[in-house]
């Protein structure tokens, strides 16, 4: 496959998955999945819930014996080298996996002398990374008493402290409010910074574009898409422009006046009348200035003005699409097309 | 950071390492109780409240059959109540275990290079150290009833013979809190399991007037030797038979539940 080649090319690999299996009765939790992931880089497995993406972190942090293939990080075998294979990962759950009646400190402590660091340097890695992760001030109290942003910073400091060489994130924001989100997003963009390799599962295309270089998608135990995040977004058709004129007559002229001047190429203007919108697809964020540009010389009042990433949906939609012949489908392909149209 | 630079030599955990890992989950275990002192309120109150229950509720009447009074009675069954504390704490260990199962924390355990005994260790460790607090809160309150205490080395004895007990049963109850879903399916368990071990045993009267087939299970019931053993070391009289009887259930128990809850410990996913 010429994808690997690539891959092959451009670093080494730090975490190779082939034709992994992991059933659980009649459920195909996963059903041969193939993925590379290569050092320095964050890997995105975006798929919705049941899709297999837990199942897949759990395999590759030893939680969870496979039925078949192989699972391999920084060339240590998750079924054979288990314990090689601990010593260079950290893994943040999808539940914060801290010690709850263990005040924030103590944590740090207990994993550091879990991974044999001495007492002092124990003490002085729980110290820094309480600093680092800004809960110095609540470095005494139970984890039981923080907010989730905290909770969750916490368990990411505690999967930092034997400096992972590979970082497995499950879902990390999950269940947090916007702001928070923001605050993980942020600590997981400077361990990137730090050159750890992130392996990282998410239900928000937000997320993944956030954080990931590349991207995989999963669905119902099986891979439906991947590469790199740009020509992932250029297949499921990139961001969405959506601008509200102030006067709802000029909606229908300002549709056109834009098809007219051909800068989004071949996706074309949608108006929602519903809402006073006008949808305009665009591709990069030039595209985006052109356009903002062309209606301000226009001369047209805009009362509002957003972007929209395609949601998990839409994407989906739009890549099991492209899967349409595909023999095992059950869904049939013309239900599928009404939805898209 | 390639694979090269990752040191191979930790594929096997040195006997230090061994220790450390337990020294730290051990710590972990004993800041729970300081987080949470409420947890010690069983071993504080269940000698003091089964002391007082038993030697002023029954213990005038067993007494009088035993031919001792209250008195004598007394003589009788606080031995008995040290084999029975270290039973009914040791069931704690398994609902504890369960609870750090329900929680995230246990993935992050099983995701660290340390052995899978380590943390089973750990628990037994503290389970112990509850054990002993509570047998100490035990002998104050029956010295304070009138339990003379014949022989100092004795007592020692019989509470370290119901340590070695209390830790092989313990294997049992950490079996059960990695295969049963939650806390209360533990305890539910345990009770079952206790309940018919406690009272079909010496440890409140004797055995003598029991019908036959009842005599034939409590002869065999390791809470009887292990009753009697104490009796006999803390008291006076015949201790042989009954301490090897208990130490062979402990051995053999050990052996096998051992092996087994860290098994299922290691497999479960």
């Amino acid at each position: 496959m010429t994808r690997i080649d690539k891959k092959a090319n451009g670093g080494n690999v730090a975490v190779s998955v082939r034709g992994l299996v992991k059933h659980y009765g009649e459920t195909k939790a996963l059903d041969g999945v193939d993925l590379d992931v290569r050092e320095g880089t964050v890997m995105g497995v975006l798929g919705p819930n049941g899709a297999g993406k837990t199942t897949l972190v759990r395999i590759l942090s030893t939680l969870l014996a496979p039925d078949a293939g192989q699972a391999t990080v920084v060339g240590y075998d998750a079924v054979r080298q288990p314990r090689q294979l601990r010593r260079v990962i950290g893994l943040t759950g999808q539940y914060a996996s801290v010690d709850e009646k263990l005040p924030g400190w103590e944590n740090l402590y207990m994993i550091g002398r879990l991974l044999d660091l001495p007492r002092k340097e124990a003490r002085a890695r729980a110290d820094e990374l309480l600093e680092r992760f800004s809960l110095t001030d609540a470095a005494k109290r139970p984890a039981s008493t923080y907010s989730g942003g905290m909770r969750r910073r916490l368990d990411l400091a505690a999967s930092m402290i034997g400096r992972p060489a590979v970082l497995f994130l499950d879902e990390p924001t999950t269940g947090l409010d916007p702001r928070t989100r923001n605050e993980v997003w942020d600590e997981v963009k400077r361990m990137v910074g730090d050159g750890v390799t992130v392996l990282l599962t998410t239900q928000y295309m937000e997320e993944a574009e956030q954080l990931a270089s590349e991207l995989t998608v999963v669905d119902r135990g099986k891979v439906i898409a991947g590469g790199e995040i740009e020509e992932l977004k250029a297949k499921v058709g990139g961001r969405t422009l959506r601008v509200r004129p102030a006067d709802a007559l000029q909606l229908r002229p300002l549709a056109g006046y834009l098809d007219e001047l051909g800068i989004t190429g071949l996706a074309s203007t949608t108006v929602d009348t519903e809402t006073g919108t006008l949808l305009v697809p665009v591709l990069s964020d030039e595209q985006l200035t052109a356009i903002v540009g062309a209606i301000t010389a226009r001369g047209i009042t805009l009362s509002s003005v957003s972007t929209e990433l395609p949601s998990l949906d839409e994407v989906f939609l739009s890549l099991t699409g492209h899967r349409a012949s595909a023999p095992q489908d059950t869904v049939p392909a013309d239900a599928r097309e009404e939805v898209t149209v | 950071m390639s694979a090269a630079t990752v040191t191979p030599t930790d594929a096997r955990i040195p006997l230090r390492g061994h220790l450390r890992h337990t020294g730290a989950l051990i710590r972990r275990n004993l800041l729970w109780i300081r987080q949470d002192p409420e947890s010690m309120f069983d071993a504080l109150l269940m000698p003091v409240v089964f002391t007082l229950l038993f030697v002023y509720v029954f213990g005038g009447s067993i007494g009088q059959a035993l031919g001792g009074g209250q008195d004598g009675y007394v003589q009788y069954v606080i031995p008995g109540m040290i084999a029975m504390m270290s039973m009914t704490l040791s069931q704690g260990v398994g609902t504890g275990f369960s609870q750090d199962f329900n929680s995230g924390v246990m993935d992050r355990f099983r995701s660290l290079p340390i052995g899978r005994g380590s943390v089973l260790f750990a628990k037994v460790s503290v389970e112990l150290v509850r054990m002993l607090f509570a047998t100490t809160v035990l002998m104050i309150v029956s010295v304070a009833v009138g339990f003379d205490i014949a022989s100092w080395p004795g007592l020692f004895a019989a509470v370290g013979l119901s340590a070695v007990f209390a830790s092989s049963i313990m294997w049992v109850f950490l079996t059960l809190g990695v295969v049963l879903k939650n806390a209360q399916s533990v305890q539910a368990m345990g009770f079952l399991v206790l309940f018919p071990l406690q009272f079909g045993s010496s440890i409140f009267a004797p055995t003598d007037s029991m019908p036959g087939w009842l005599q034939a299970f409590t002869d065999y019931n390791p809470l009887s030797t292990l009753a009697d053993a104490a009796r006999g070391l803390m008291v006076g009289g015949p201790v042989a038979h009954d301490l090897w009887v208990t130490l062979g259930w402990s051995v053999a128990i050990t052996a096998v539940m051992a092996p087994v809850a860290i098994h299922k410990f290691r497999t479960k996913s």
